[in-house]
């Protein structure tokens, strides 16, 4: 019996613990959340965020996104020749690279960037008393640290998306035109022709969505690391790696809410 | 003719992490405008009493008065505004090192909205000033300063807004003698000028002599001695004078053999 009560024991432990842990991270995400909305703000804080976020990333972002149109060109014209459907490359490659492939690499590439030099460099404050510093010098924490870099990332990853949606079709067009003989003109109207307003909106609220979590998991992470170097470092690894998961995660769960029949 | 409440009154103040009990019951009184420093060896729970009072920790137990009114008693609004009349000097300075060293300076001042971005740098020019620093120092980056710069500008830091209550977390570890001392002299004179209450917690024995008017020894989350801080060194407590002296041999000794 006692094998058997050991991991009951064991399993009730591991799912106590999950359950404080999410409960512990919708709590500072509805705090960073409200403190958006309530003065005082911090409009500096936001806009070094904000182009931290967008601005930084944007070479990653655009060269992820174009070899990834190239990428999706070359593959699909090499699948779908086999079904003699050449014709279905354009679209194929705006849907994919617009529903999908756009949002869910910029964010996982911000994700790399971003999330680990959040986590790193409030963690570092939070080692170095510098969080609490803020506290002794009537400033929330919450406030001047989290907020700005929560809505920072609503607002920059979908900037960054709209960039990769055009980078990433304008890789595909170029392998389609020069490599695989199509028709520029046929291609550039199979693209527009086939791609609907959903496709782009879709991936620009899973961007949002993506950048949101990416900037939570950051935060989160840096703000309860604990230890010095060695738990700032954790903490950058956790909040890459928590990031990375939930951009996955919640990326099937928007798709199923947009397009499911 | 009744006398008056102490600036600082503490009861009972208990902290537990998990099963250890860091504080047990601490009873502590600051009269206004002296300087207390409290003294005990390391993790004995000297840092874990001033955030209860700082609200940094919430305490588990007991009563934070300060001016006859009880911290833990007030909401939210009435936390902050009593926060915000003590400065607080870190161990390490705690400097922002993202923000140049005017602006940490000025910080609480800006957050407060006592002055606007725009005076800020004359403003700390003047505070730097205060603490023995030229207003160039303004314009670096704590990565730039050495330990001795980094808590002249974190005590400038902490005497910005003029508060009534100074806490002085270990101000002279890492420092050379020379320095310490002229840390020390500097918090003295700070404290004297502002006419502040002062909490000092360290375990340099000289530096606890020269910035306290009494001292306090913790000890297994208890105040074993409370005394004028020119007796530290004469206290008549077996505890103390091993601590201050630095005795391996004593009771603190015994007790770690267990």
């Amino acid at each position: 019996m006692t094998p058997i009560l050991d991991f009951v024991t064991a399993v009730g432990h591991a799912l106590f613990a999950a359950c404080r842990a999410t409960g512990q991270l919708a709590m500072f995400a509805a705090s960073g959340l409200s403190h958006i909305f309530r003065p005082p703000f911090y409009g500096r804080l936001f806009l070094r965020a904000l182009v931290e976020i967008g601005y930084f990333s944007l070479p990653v972002v655009a060269l992820t996104a174009v070899f990834t149109g190239m990428v999706l060109a070359l593959q699909s014209s090499t699948g779908l020749s086999r079904f003699s459907l050449e014709s279905a490359v354009a679209s194929l490659v705006v849907l994919s690279v617009t529903r999908e492939l756009g949002p869910v690499l910029a964010g996982l590439m911000v994700a790399g960037r971003v999330g680990a030099a959040m986590a790193a460099e409030i963690g570092t404050m939070r080692v170095t008393d510098q969080i609490d510093a803020l506290t002794t010098l009537s400033t929330n924490p919450m406030k001047y640290l989290v907020a700005p870099r929560l809505l920072a990332g609503l607002i920059a990853l979908p900037l960054l998306v709209v960039v990769a949606d055009i980078l990433g079709v304008l890789g595909g067009f170029i392998v389609a035109t020069v490599k695989l003989g199509f028709n520029a003109d046929t291609y550039l109207t199979n693209t527009i022709t086939f791609v609907q307003t959903q496709d782009v909106v879709s991936g620009l609220v899973k961007a949002a969505v993506f950048g949101f979590l990416i900037s939570l998991m950051g935060c989160y992470h840096g703000y309860n690391s604990r230890g010095g170097a060695q738990g700032v470092g954790a903490a950058t690894t956790s909040a890459v790696v928590a990031a990375s998961v939930l951009i996955l995660a919640f990326d099937y769960v928007l798709t199923e809410l947009f397009f499911a029949r | 003719m009744s006398e008056s409440p102490p600036k600082l009154r503490l009861r009972g103040l208990t902290k537990r992490f998990g099963d250890k009990v860091v504080l047990d019951g601490i009873d502590l009184d600051v009269p206004a405008r002296s300087s207390m420093v409290v003294i005990g060896g390391s993790g004995s729970g000297k840092s874990v009493l001033l955030k209860c009072i700082l609200g940094l920790v919430e305490p588990d137990a007991g009563t934070i008065e300060i001016d006859g009114k009880d911290l833990l008693g007030m909401d939210r609004a009435q936390r902050e505004a009593a926060r915000a009349q003590i400065g607080m000097l870190f161990q390490n300075g705690a400097l922002f090192d993202s923000l140049p060293v005017w602006e940490n300076v000025a910080f609480g001042l800006l957050a407060l909205r006592r002055i606007s971005r725009a005076e800020a740098p004359a403003k700390a020019a003047g505070i730097l000033a205060q603490v023995g620093l030229a207003a160039s120092v303004g314009d670096l980056w704590p990565a730039e300063l050495s330990g001795g710069m980094q808590k002249r500008v974190g005590l400038a830091r902490a005497i910005a807004a003029q508060p009534d209550m100074l806490f002085f977390d270990e101000p002279t570890t890492g420092l050379d003698p020379i320095m310490g001392a002229v840390i020390d002299g500097l918090i003295v004179d700070c404290v004297k000028r502002l006419g502040s209450t002062a909490i000092a917690i360290t375990h340099d024995m000289a530096s606890a002599t020269r910035i306290g008017d009494r001292a306090a020894m913790l000890h297994q989350g208890k105040i074993i001695w409370e005394g004028p801080a020119g007796r530290l060194l004469d206290s008549g407590n077996p505890v103390v004078d091993q601590f201050t002296h630095g005795r391996r041999e004593g009771p603190i000794q015994m007790e770690l053999r267990r």
